[in-house]
């Protein structure tokens, strides 16, 4: 018995839907790291000699 | 090999919700609270910014496990009433994206875990990633009847993150909390599959009922519980919990053998004593002792972290005799 073929329509907006996902995954991600840096260095850098 | 069931392909294009669904929302509740408390009753000064993040790190691999045991139970999560419409067997999530997903959240969660606090933190949580998909899920659970009791370290071990998170070490305190949720595991899961083991024979997975029958599986609940309890009562006397803890834990502990009493002497997991609809909770009057045990034992683990949380977070005094 043969698989049905999928519907490129629903295909195509799965996909869409999961590169949008995968988009806001990355921002977090860079938000987090960029955040963490921030609060890891933030004493060091404040008090870092000129 | 499980990645190969005709799994049904949905007409509609996957909702955001179906891939929350992947991530086990109530088991990651559990692990949320567990690693908290671990990491409140370490006692560090920690930033909080780096603790919320740290704990939305172990969310997240606790996420990612949770996505690669869907992608490989596929087959016989079809089989199950429990979990027929999760979304890979349902259809509505590709296993393949939920296998992707589990990779991708895995890496992100024990990378930003490392850059976040300690990678001591983030090795054990790339542990519990790889102990609950790899050794859980793709080999005990079809292999042994042990599976929920060895599969059950992955469940325990998010609190010593939680503290390893803190601190960047993994005392003998942290241990006994990943010990107390390791010898919960057993009576809660074989509680329940006392009355759902008619679903996990038919997926051909080897639960105690299944294998070794109902009336070895009572009696090893009840064992396990006397284990279990008086394990409850020992971070009261090693400065981790306080009086009030060992009130709860004492308490509670007594319930706790009482119901496991009373289903080693029922007739739990005999022919007739299935659940007779998809409600975890509504089952057959035979069957009713293991149903109490079950619904108590989320109660009394939920309330034994909540009083060593409370007790920390409020700074009470520990009973200390050691």
């Amino acid at each position: 018995m043969s698989e049905p073929t999928p519907d490129p329509t629903v295909e195509a907006r799965a996909r869409r839907g999961r590169n949008i996902a995968l988009a806001l995954g990355l921002v977090l991600f860079v938000v987090l790291v960029f955040v963490v840096t921030v609060v890891r260095l933030g004493g060091s850098v404040a008090h870092r000699p000129f | 090999m499980a990645m190969s069931p005709a799994v049904p392909r949905s007409s509609a294009p996957p909702r955001w919700q179906d891939y929350v669904q992947l991530l086990k929302p109530r088991v990651m509740s559990l692990v949320i609270f567990t690693a908290i408390t671990g990491l409140v009753c370490a006692n560090a000064p920690i930033n909080p910014v780096l603790a919320g993040v740290a704990i939305f790190c172990i969310a997240v691999g606790a996420g990612a496990s949770a996505a690669f045991n869907m992608w490989y139970d596929a087959d016989i999560d079809a089989k199950m009433r429990r979990t027929r419409a999760r979304p890979v067997p349902a259809g509505k999530v590709q296993g393949a994206d939920a296998l992707a997903m589990g990779a991708v959240l895995s890496l992100f969660s024990v990378m930003l875990l490392g850059m976040t606090t300690n990678w001591l933190a983030a090795g054990l949580l790339a542990f519990t990633i790889f102990f609950y998909a790899v050794v859980y899920t793709m080999w005990l659970k079809r292999s042994t009847p042990q599976n929920i009791v060895i599969g059950g370290l992955a469940g325990a071990l998010p609190p010593v993150i939680g503290w390893a998170a803190a601190t960047g070490t993994a005392p003998l305190n942290a241990w006994l909390l990943c010990a107390i949720i390791f010898m919960w595991t057993p009576p809660h899961f074989w509680a329940l599959s006392l009355y759902t083991s008619e679903d996990y024979q038919k997926a051909g997975v080897p639960m105690m009922p299944v294998t070794a029958g109902a009336a070895s599986t009572r009696k090893q609940i009840l064992i396990y519980s006397l284990l279990f309890v008086p394990l409850c009562i020992v971070p009261a006397f090693t400065g981790l919990g306080g009086m009030t803890y060992l009130a709860v834990a004492a308490l509670g502990g007594l319930v706790f053998l009482i119901l496991a009493w009373r289903v080693f002497r029922s007739r739990a997991g005999e022919t007739g004593g299935q659940r007779n609809d998809d409600g975890l909770y509504d089952v057959k009057a035979s069957s009713k002792d293991a149903r109490n045990l079950f619904a108590f034992s989320i109660l009394y683990l939920t309330l034994l972290f909540a009083t060593l949380l409370a007790e920390h977070l409020l700074d009470l005094p520990a009973v200390g005799v050691f």
